[in-house]
C-alpha cells in the first residue's frame, strides 16, 4: 500500500466495511448458500462471494440473466428467485459498483476491489492464464474454498508483493 | 476397497435420475428415429458438429473454444477462464449421467454457440462421438 494516497486508503477501508475486512483473506460462501448457487452460477465462473456487490447490484444482475455479460444465463424462475434472495441477503451495502456498457455492475470495479488489487501489474490482468479480473481462481487458487490469502497466490509474479 | 469406504461412496453417489451415457444416447436416438425412421447415431457427424465453426458467438465460435479440440482433455471457459472438466465420459465419469444437466447444457450451449436448439439427432451424434476413445 505504499503507493496509495492516505485519504484514498481511508476511504477504501471505510467502504470495505463490516462485511469485507480490509485484508479479506477469508471470504467463504455463507452457510446458507443454496446448492444451486454453485451449480448454476459456479458452472461458468467462480461462485462469487455475495459480499462483493451491494444488494441493489445483485438485483440488477438477477433481473437481467437473459443478457448476462454477453451471454444468456437464464434460469427457471424458482431457482432465480432463490438465488436472488440469497444474494440480496448477503450483499454488502457499502459497495458501489460502476456499471459496464450494458448497465450491469462490475464487481471488479468497486473501489474496494481496486484497492485490494492496486499492486497487481496491469499486464497480469491480460495474461492468458488470467483472462479476466473476474477469474479470481487464476491467482487465488483456493478461492473456491473462500481463501484469498496472499500466501496462496498461484502466480509467482504476484508472490511477495503484499504490503 | 474396504467396505466402509465403499458404502460411503455409494451414499454420496448422485442417485437422482442418474443414467449412463449409453441410456441418454438411446433416448435421443429413439427421439430422432421418430422424426427420421432408421436413424442411427454417428460419431463422425458428432465430431463434425463438435468441430464446426458456427461463428454465431464471437467468443465461442465452436464447441472447441471452451472444450478444446480433444473432448477427453480438460477445457477452459473462453470468456471467464474457469476450468472445465473433460467432456468425454471415459475421461470424466460424471459426464452424460444426469439428464437434467445434459438438457440444460445442450440448451445453453446450442443456443449460444450453434445459434439455435440442437435436434435430438444432433444430440445423439454428439454423445456417440463422446463415447469414442480416440
Amino acid at each position: 500500500m505504499k503507493h496509495a494516497k492516505p485519504l484514498q486508503t481511508l476511504a477504501c477501508l471505510t467502504m470495505a466495511g463490516a462485511m469485507i475486512n480490509a485484508r479479506a483473506d477469508r471470504l467463504p460462501l455463507p452457510g446458507d448458500t443454496p446448492p444451486s448457487y454453485r451449480a448454476e452460477c459456479g458452472g461458468c465462473h467462480l461462485a462469487f462471494p455475495p459480499a462483493l456487490l451491494a444488494a441493489a447490484d445483485w438485483r440488477r444482475v438477477m433481473d437481467r440473466l437473459g443478457r448476462h455479460y454477453g451471454t444468456d444465463a437464464s434460469l427457471d424462475d424458482p431457482t432465480r428467485q432463490t438465488l436472488r434472495t440469497f444474494l440480496e441477503r448477503h450483499g454488502n451495502p457499502r459497495l458501489r459498483a460502476p456499471a459496464d456498457k450494458s448497465g450491469l455492475p462490475k464487481l471488479t470495479a468497486t473501489a474496494w476491489f481496486r484497492h485490494e488489487h492496486g499492486e497487481v501489474p496491469a499486464r497480469l490482468w491480460h495474461d492468458a492464464r488470467v483472462k479476466s479480473p473476474a477469474n479470481c481462481i487464476a491467482c487465488h487458487r483456493n478461492a473456491e474454498a473462500g481463501n484469498y490469502s496472499e500466501q496462496d497466490l498461484a502466480l509467482p509474479e504476484l508472490r511477495g508483493k503484499g504490503d | 476397497m474396504k467396505r466402509p469406504v465403499l458404502i460411503a461412496l455409494l451414499l454420496v453417489s448422485p442417485a437422482l435420475h442418474a443414467e449412463t451415457p449409453r441410456q441418454l444416447l438411446d433416448t435421443f436416438s429413439a427421439e430422432a428415429a421418430r422424426a427420421q425412421p432408421g436413424f442411427a447415431p454417428s460419431a463422425q457427424r458428432g465430431a463434425a458438429l463438435y468441430r464446426s465453426a458456427f461463428k454465431h458467438s464471437r467468443a465461442m465460435p465452436a464447441c472447441t473454444a471452451c472444450h478444446t479440440d480433444n473432448p477427453a482433455a480438460p477445457g477452459r471457459h473462453a470468456v471467464t477462464g474457469k476450468a472445465i472438466g473433460a467432456l468425454a465420459p471415459h475421461a470424466n465419469a460424471e459426464r452424460f449421467t444426469d439428464p437434467a444437466k445434459v438438457a440444460k447444457w445442450f440448451h445453453r450451449n446450442c443456443t449460444e454457440v450453434v445459434g439455435r436448439e440442437c435436434s435430438a439427432a444432433e444430440k445423439a451424434d454428439f454423445i456417440q462421438f463422446m463415447l469414442e476413445r480416440s
